[in-house]
């Protein structure tokens, strides 16, 4: 009621004052023009000599490439379902012990950078199973089961179990009642997880990159080679032309399916297992959930502790001192600088996000019809794959007047284009959840519009940019795709550093990926962490008013 | 016709049923009556088959339910909040039971015009259940449960939460329509007219 009447108000009481408005505006708009929209474009024109398409899709390799994406991710999906609806309905009907740990260590996953899952997989699976779609597929479930937990669970948490109950004093046999009532009202949430999960998969580059081997390409993975080892530009442009043409009609038809949920959903009470069956089912239900998800990075810490089969610290010892491994051999990767590195990009990436992502959405907030072309244009990022981004970059900042090549600051500025969508869809529903009366409040207590803007807004926008920022360093220390491209020699990140150490033969340099991925894996889930008890903190307070 | 013997459920630490006996005879119509936490709802559930009792039997039509699941036990059940599947419209929500029953579709969409009429509501088959009124949800859920023609009836609180005037006229309604169908019906209730309005027998639980 309040928000209707709102709307049709005349703006007298509005914020950010008038004149600040273009300065907002303006930095967040240069940022997209300059570091998304010009690469873009330049990609664009690439493919404008039509030579090159003919010339790519001509060839028969470039077909199984786009078919291998294809079919992966379709199975990947598929199987991702199927594995991901278990643990959805233990967690969101089940009510046991440790139910919160659990659900930690099934969304921990999804979280993880794209290089540790793939090093985790490789230490996990048989030799004779790395290079296999099978690889891909099962760290693709992996990745995604947690996208089946949250949003399928989080409704099947709120249905009524009498719904149930109904359809069972009708007649309906568990299987019937599954399939008349709860399978029908969780269908829109189904939908969204395998959206979401495809558009994933789809886009894999750094699992597919490592688990995949020569033989299976997808796109992303076909740009990066390419473009970094075979030279050929106008190829990889096509291609990536081509995986935004599909990005944009699939976010499309994802816009498209309505999420009609008219279902009464509210808080419902977990089941207690009482009976000694249910004891068991939920028991062996829980372990098994906790095993299979557990069991990769359990094998990245052993592998880390065992190259070539015995028990030593050496991969650990001689992540700083790469000669006393190999004399005389030149690695090229200084593992304990990659550490370094990423941790400085990562503050960098995150300084840039958080300041262009609270201007954006300050912008956004206060401009009413502009602001949502803006709101769409921020989060154009992130229906652009960050091999894109990174190869778009890479080709139009390499002549003058804007040679940047060899500037280290690249790369940052990469991860914070991945970035800000977030830092955004973290800030944008607080100020736009922020009744317009606080305005009203503080004008009549005499605040200037400057003034009010400032102890309002930007007051309240201070708790979503902490949550934001982790979401951005979180990112930019385990980006993958967009920092293929951006890399120089000397300042390798730690993902690249684990690519580079995955790629090469030995015990030692695999087990030394192994205890950087471990490295990698603790500092993004302590970063969450950090991000997580913000937010938590914020949630008390509210909830306390 | 419905008996209940020695009924026990406990939750935890709390008897919330403890030894209760109870019997319906054919077409007769009985409230239940009895403070709030009383397990009025719990027996409801016990008989329908959603709860497993600690002790006790059920039967309904002189055969022994109590080990039977909730839909082999032709014991039908009026929800407090109606619990309508959203995702169907009148008309399927009605249909459903007859459904489970395999019955032919002219069969089915006569039987669902027939108790559409019943309960006052002609001609809503196609109207989407979140459209409705608070009492007109409550006579497609009746509707809904007559449907199959389930030997027993439970209903919970049938006509909580509506306004007087339209309870009243409710309760009058639900009276006629269990007696034109000769429903055997257990009908929880914590208000007194309504029971006697709608009821032949009131029984009251208490608080073991």
């Amino acid at each position: 009621m309040g928000r209707r009447v709102d709307r049709h108000r005349p703006a007298l009481i509005d914020a950010p004052p008038r004149w600040l408005r273009p300065a907002l505006l303006v930095v967040s708009v240069a940022f997209l023009a300059l570091f998304y929209a010009w690469p873009v474009g330049t990609l664009l024109a690439q493919v404008a000599d039509r030579s090159a398409i003919s010339k790519v899709f001509g060839r028969e390799a470039l077909r199984q490439v786009v078919w291998f994406t294809c079919w992966q991710a379709v199975v990947s999906t598929a199987a991702t379902l199927v594995v991901g609806l278990g643990p959805a309905y233990l967690l969101a009907r089940w009510g046991f012990p440790g139910r919160r740990l659990l659900v930690a260590v099934v969304t921990v996953p999804f979280l993880l950078p794209t290089v540790v899952v793939g090093a985790a997989f490789s230490a996990l699976l048989p030799d004779a199973w790395l290079g296999t779609a099978s690889a891909v597929i099962i760290a693709h479930v992996f990745f995604n089961v947690a996208v089946v937990v949250r949003l399928v669970g989080t409704v099947w948490s709120q249905l009524p179990p009498d719904l149930v109950h109904a359809a069972r004093t009708l007649g309906a046999t568990p299987w019937q009642a599954t399939r008349e009532v709860t399978l029908p009202l969780l269908r829109p949430s189904i939908t969204a997880a395998a959206m979401i999960t495809f558009l994933f998969t789809f886009t894999s580059f750094g699992v597919v990159q490592i688990l995949g081997g020569p033989a299976h390409a997808t796109i992303e993975v076909e740009i990066a080679r390419r473009a970094t080892q075979l030279g050929d530009v106008g190829g990889a442009a096509v291609l990536s032309v081509l995986q935004l043409l599909i990005l944009a009609l699939l976010l499309v038809v994802a816009g498209r399916t309505r999420r009609s949920t008219e279902v009464p959903l509210r808080r419902v009470e977990r089941l207690r297992p009482r009976t000694v069956r249910t004891r068991l089912g939920v028991t062996a239900a829980v372990v098994a959930t906790a095993a299979l998800m557990a069991a990769p990075l359990v094998a990245l810490v052993t592998s880390s502790l065992r190259p070539g089969g015995q028990w030593s610290l050496t991969a650990w010892r001689t992540l700083g001192n790469d000669r006393g491994v190999r004399p005389g051999a030149a690695l090229g990767v200084d593992p304990l600088a990659s550490i370094a590195t990423s941790l400085r990009f990562a503050v960098v990436a995150t300084v840039i996000s958080v300041v262009v992502g609270a201007l954006a959405s300050l912008a956004i907030a206060g401009a009413r019809r502009r602001g949502r072309l803006l709101d769409v244009g921020v989060m154009l990022p992130l229906g652009t794959s960050a091999v894109t981004i990174g190869f778009g970059m890479l080709i139009t900042f390499d002549h003058a007047p804007v040679d940047w090549r060899g500037a280290w600051w690249l790369v940052p500025l990469g991860h914070s284009l991945v970035a800000v969508p977030f830092v955004v869809r973290a800030v944008l529903p607080v100020l736009r959840a922020r009744p317009e009366a606080w305005l009203d409040a503080a004008a009549t207590l005499g605040a200037s519009p400057l003034r009010r803007w400032w102890e309002i807004d930007v007051r309240l926008i201070r708790r979503p940019l902490v949550t934001g920022a982790g979401f951005a360093a979180a990112i930019s220390l385990g980006e993958f795709g967009a920092t293929t491209f951006l890399t120089r020699t000397g300042n390798e990140t730690l993902p690249i550093a684990i690519g580079r150490l995955l790629g090469r033969a030995g015990d030692i340099p695999r087990a030394q990926a192994s205890a950087l991925s471990v490295v990698l894996a603790a500092v993004t889930v302590a970063v969450l962490i950090a991000v997580d008890a913000v937010g938590d903190s914020g949630r008390d307070r509210s909830g306390s008013r | 016709m419905l008996e209940v013997r020695g009924v026990v459920v406990v939750f935890g630490d709390r008897t919330v049923l403890d030894h209760v006996d109870l019997d319906v005879s054919d077409g007769e119509v009985v409230a239940l009556q009895g403070p709030s936490g009383a397990g009025k709802s719990t027996l409801l559930r016990v008989i329908a088959g959603l709860l497993v009792p600690q002790a006790g039997t059920v039967c309904a039509d002189g055969v022994d339910v109590t080990s039977l699941p909730p839909h082999r036990r032709g014991v039908g059940m009026v929800f407090q909040d109606e619990q309508l599947f959203p995702h169907r419209d009148v008309g399927q929500n009605v249909e459903f039971g007859l459904r489970m029953q395999h019955r032919p579709k002219p069969e089915r969409a006569a039987r669902v015009a027939e108790l559409l009429e019943l309960v006052g509501l002609p001609g809503v088959e196609r109207r989407s259940v979140t459209s409705l009124s608070g009492g007109e949800a409550k006579r497609v859920a009746l509707a809904r449960s007559l449907a199959p023609a389930p030997p027993v009836l439970l209903l919970d609180e049938p006509l909580t939460g509506l306004d007087r005037e339209l309870h009243d006229r409710l309760a009058d309604d639900l009276a006629r329509v269990l007696r034109a169908t000769r429903t055997t019906a257990l009908m929880v209730t914590h208000d007194a007219d309504e029971a006697a309005r709608v009821a032949d027998r009131i029984v009251s639980l208490t608080t073991p």
